[in-house]
């Protein structure tokens, strides 16, 4: 461990808050680590410093900076670029920074679809008046209220500014984002640009792979869903005819999804020298199928091979209709 | 009029960022004060089209703190769109694991948000009002004792779901993990260690708050007071139930005023749209919109700690039993509408849930290996759980495949959308007058939104005990005048 504390700055974008909670599960040994960090900004979750005091911070007087969460409204691109301005290096920490994640499925409607059914077309919703929430909006005449804009998309970080590493998972496991200060703290960090992982697949750390229990590997015949039938637990989900996307994600989780009997769903994101991850996983998972007309029979495939990752992809948002 | 406008930005909360606007008239005085709640993500709507089991792994990511409950709910929902009941042995699996998601969080909660204001003191430097001023104020050693053996909830969440944040084990009508015996027993050497920090906490509780008489007036006294109706779940016997029960609203002089379970929460629970902010407002339907105000005709309603125990006739464990009994007694009435209440029915519960692991782990049945049921036609389920922070609820409806057509969610956090609302506004009234603002109307005003917590704020709930604030304050033509801060 350097002799100097590791000035560290952690930023929640538009997250929910696990990739902060996967760094509170480092628990006891977070408290060892600590002495080598001196985290000067944590926000909006952890330390009292505030927006204001960041950008008040010298240019790159910050070792590292940790961004979660993708950029929905105009404060999130706000805050990144200014991570960016005092952070030497910036690590898209989880999949909504590395890839938009899960609120990036929002990418497949409008702004107007998404209030529609929020302020409008919900069981429970009472909107007598017909409103929506407006940026600026003058209630009773007197009372002037504000709100930040919400973009029509979401995208991942590296589109709003420049990307020095990625970290995978939703979230990351707690003991990926211990190695990975570690990693940080040693110094031993890979090429700028580059994913901090192990370098495998999912399916290369399964203990379920047909490889790894010298077992000969068979094409799928057949798409099922994980109501359709008890998998065999000590088989390939994927051979069985589950979904499972452990062959294009990485595996620093050490495969715990396949673990309790659940296909895997690339919140890890892709492997080494993977861009588009859903691309890649509709090509290695249509390569298995036995026959073309299997392909047909998966339900919701976009939701399913960019759960995580559509922001990210050459697709990156709703396909108009001409 | 000439108002004065004082924005508190950020406060933190659920997904990102919200905050506080303040109104002062001429004289000085808090006019009105406004709860903003400033982001959407829109699941409601990207969940359509998305297979039903395929939805609790999918929807826990809207919020890593709450990491099982949103699992939960939908997963009890997506039994409803199938028609079917767990198997006996899943159920129990279920409540296990949600009982897990109680302690871990209640106590990254309490260690972080509540007690941190009693043990490091509510007027003492704001910068050592946290985890760590925590932690430096009972020791390492305590410290690390409470991490290990909050940890070891984590452990059983990871165990039985997969990932121990946004786990993926749900499946309707059972759970895809069987459990081992040897992991039974380890389960049940993890529930002592849960229990042990569920009395530690209401120890250090009662050493640090109990025994000190200007803690107890701030607990019991007026100030921060919010009188609505109340809404929990129940079992069979009227006590607390987390993972399921019948949801009972009481009014705010405790009477029972309505049970239902389901789909029934239509009738009862609806939720305001207001342009002012991304979260919208829910109100008691019966009793019609009656805006934001408290007081016996509110149509108001808290979820939540609090609420659970207001509503319930006790806890469903002896050692809970116990301190929900002294907590009563302390108050002298029921419902306590004391909102610092919160922090204590919270530790209360942690140990309910360690108690609860503790019994159902002992069920040698919880290694049986049926965990699936078969399951029927596919149509519309509701998902109710109360979560730590209160009654969520989550409704789908599918077409015949299980393919998701509507989604509704009523988060815990939004139901107290109002009453946090009225808390914040009393603080300011209180705090603010004749103009005067200084320094320690900050974490007055904090106090006032702290106890509900906190999914509010994923980020505020997940560690500091205190929340940076600043005031800008602006003049009546909307020019800067003075900014306040509290770091």
């Amino acid at each position: 461990m350097a002799d100097k504390k590791l000035r560290l700055a952690v930023l929640m974008a538009g997250a929910c808050g696990g990739c902060d909670m996967a760094i509170v599960d480092i628990s006891e040994t977070l408290v060892d680590v600590l002495p080598s960090l001196e985290v000067v900004f944590w926000a909006p979750t952890v330390a009292d410093v505030k927006y204001k005091d960041l950008e008040a911070m010298p240019d790159k007087s910050i070792d590292v900076g940790l961004i979660s969460g993708m950029i929905r409204l105009d404060e999130h691109e706000h805050m990144c670029k200014v991570m960016r301005a005092k952070c030497n290096v910036i690590v898209a920490y989880g999949a909504c920074a590395a890839m938009g994640g899960i609120p990036g499925m929002a990418n497949m409607h409008t702004k107007e679809e998404i209030f529609q059914t929020a302020y409008f077309d919900t069981f429970s919703t009472d909107n007598p008046e017909g409103v929506t929430p407006q940026p600026s909006y003058l209630l009773d005449g007197k009372y002037d209220l504000t709100l930040p804009t919400f973009y029509p998309y979401v995208r991942p970080i590296q589109s709003v500014i420049d990307v020095d590493f990625f970290l995978g998972g939703c979230p990351p496991h707690h003991s990926v984002v211990l190695n990975a200060l570690v990693a940080i703290l040693k110094g031993e960090l890979p090429p700028k640009g580059s994913w901090i992982t192990n370098g495998k697949a999912v399916c290369d750390v399964c203990v379920r792979n047909p490889r790894n229990t010298d077992e000969k590997r068979e094409m799928v015949k057949e798409v099922r869903r994980t109501i359709d039938g008890d998998p065999d637990e000590n088989k390939c989900l994927l051979q069985q005819g589950y979904m499972c996307l452990g062959p294009i994600t990485q595996g620093d989780c050490g495969a715990l999804c396949p673990k309790v009997n659940i296909p895997c769903a690339g919140c890890g994101g892709p492997i080494p020298g993977v861009k588009d991850f859903g691309l890649r996983a509709v090509s290695a998972i249509a390569s298995l199928m036995d026959n073309e007309d299997l392909v047909n029979q998966i339900p919701s495939p976009v939701k399913l091979f960019y759960r995580y990752s559509l922001p990210s992809s050459m697709l990156g948002k709703k396909v108009k209709k001409v | 009029m000439a108002l004065t406008k004082i924005e508190i930005n950020p406060m933190t909360r659920l997904e990102g960022h919200g905050k506080i606007s303040m109104f002062l008239d001429e004289k000085g005085n808090v006019d009105n004060a406004f709860f903003q709640v400033v982001e959407l993500r829109g699941y409601e709507r990207f969940l359509q089209g998305m297979p039903i089991e395929e939805v609790p792994r999918t929807v826990s990511t809207i919020c890593g703190v709450c990491r099982a409950v949103h699992f939960t709910a939908s997963m009890k929902a997506s039994d409803g769109v199938y028609n079917v009941e767990p198997t006996p042995t899943a159920r129990k699996i279920r409540e296990i694991f949600f009982n897990a998601h109680y302690v871990e969080d209640h106590a990254a909660i309490l260690y972080a948000l509540g007690f941190p204001d009693f043990v490091v003191g509510p007027t003492a430097n704001p910068a050592e009002r946290n985890l760590i001023g925590l932690v430096n104020a009972v020791g390492a050693e305590t410290g690390k004792l409470v991490l290990r053996k909050r940890y070891a909830a984590v452990k059983v969440l990871e165990m039985l779901g997969g990932k121990p944040i946004h786990p993926v084990a749900a499946l309707p009508g059972g759970w895809s993990k069987r459990v081992t015996q040897d992991e039974r027993k380890e389960i049940m050497a993890l529930a002592e260690e849960m229990v042990e920090l569920g009395q530690l906490t209401l120890k250090i509780f009662g050493d640090v708050v109990l025994n000190n008489p200007e803690y107890v007036k701030l607990v019991t006294g007026d100030v921060y007071k919010v009188v609505t109706n109340y809404l929990g779940s129940v079992d069979e016997n009227d006590k607390v139930a987390f993972y399921e029960g019948t949801q009972k609203f009481i009014d705010t002089n405790g009477k029972e005023i309505a049970r239902f379970k389901g789909k029934e929460y239509l009738d009862y629970i609806a939720e305001r749209v207001l342009p002012w902010s991304y979260l919208k407002m829910p109100y008691m339907k019966q009793k019609g919109w009656k805006g934001v105000v408290d007081g016996p005709d509110t149509s108001l309603y808290s979820v939540g700690p609090l609420p659970r125990l207001n509503v319930a006739s006790g806890m469903p464990t002896p050692l809970a039993q116990e301190a929900y009994e002294k907590m009563f007694s302390v108050f002298g009435h029921k419902p306590v509408h004391n909102i610092m209440g919160y922090h204590w029915a919270r530790a209360i519960e942690l140990l309910c849930a360690a108690e609860n692991i503790r019994e159902l782990a002992k069920d040698e049945t919880l290694c049986n290996p049926e965990v699936r049921s078969k399951l029927g036609p596919a149509s519309e389920g509701v998902g109710i759980v109360e979560a730590p922070r209160g009654t969520l609820i989550h409704h789908y409806v599918t077409d015949e495949k299980g393919i998701v057509e509507k989604a509704n969610i009523v988060v815990a956090t939004t139901h107290n959308k109002g009453p946090i609302n009225v808390a914040v506004k009393r603080a300011a009234q209180n705090f603010i007058k004749d103009g005067v603002i200084n320094e320690g109307l900050l974490n007055m005003v904090e106090l006032a939104y702290r106890p509900y917590d906190l999914c509010l704020a994923c980020a505020t709930h997940a560690l500091p005990g205190h929340d940076p604030l600043q005031i800008d304050i602006y003049d009546h033509e909307g020019k800067p005048y003075k900014t306040l801060k509290n770091f």
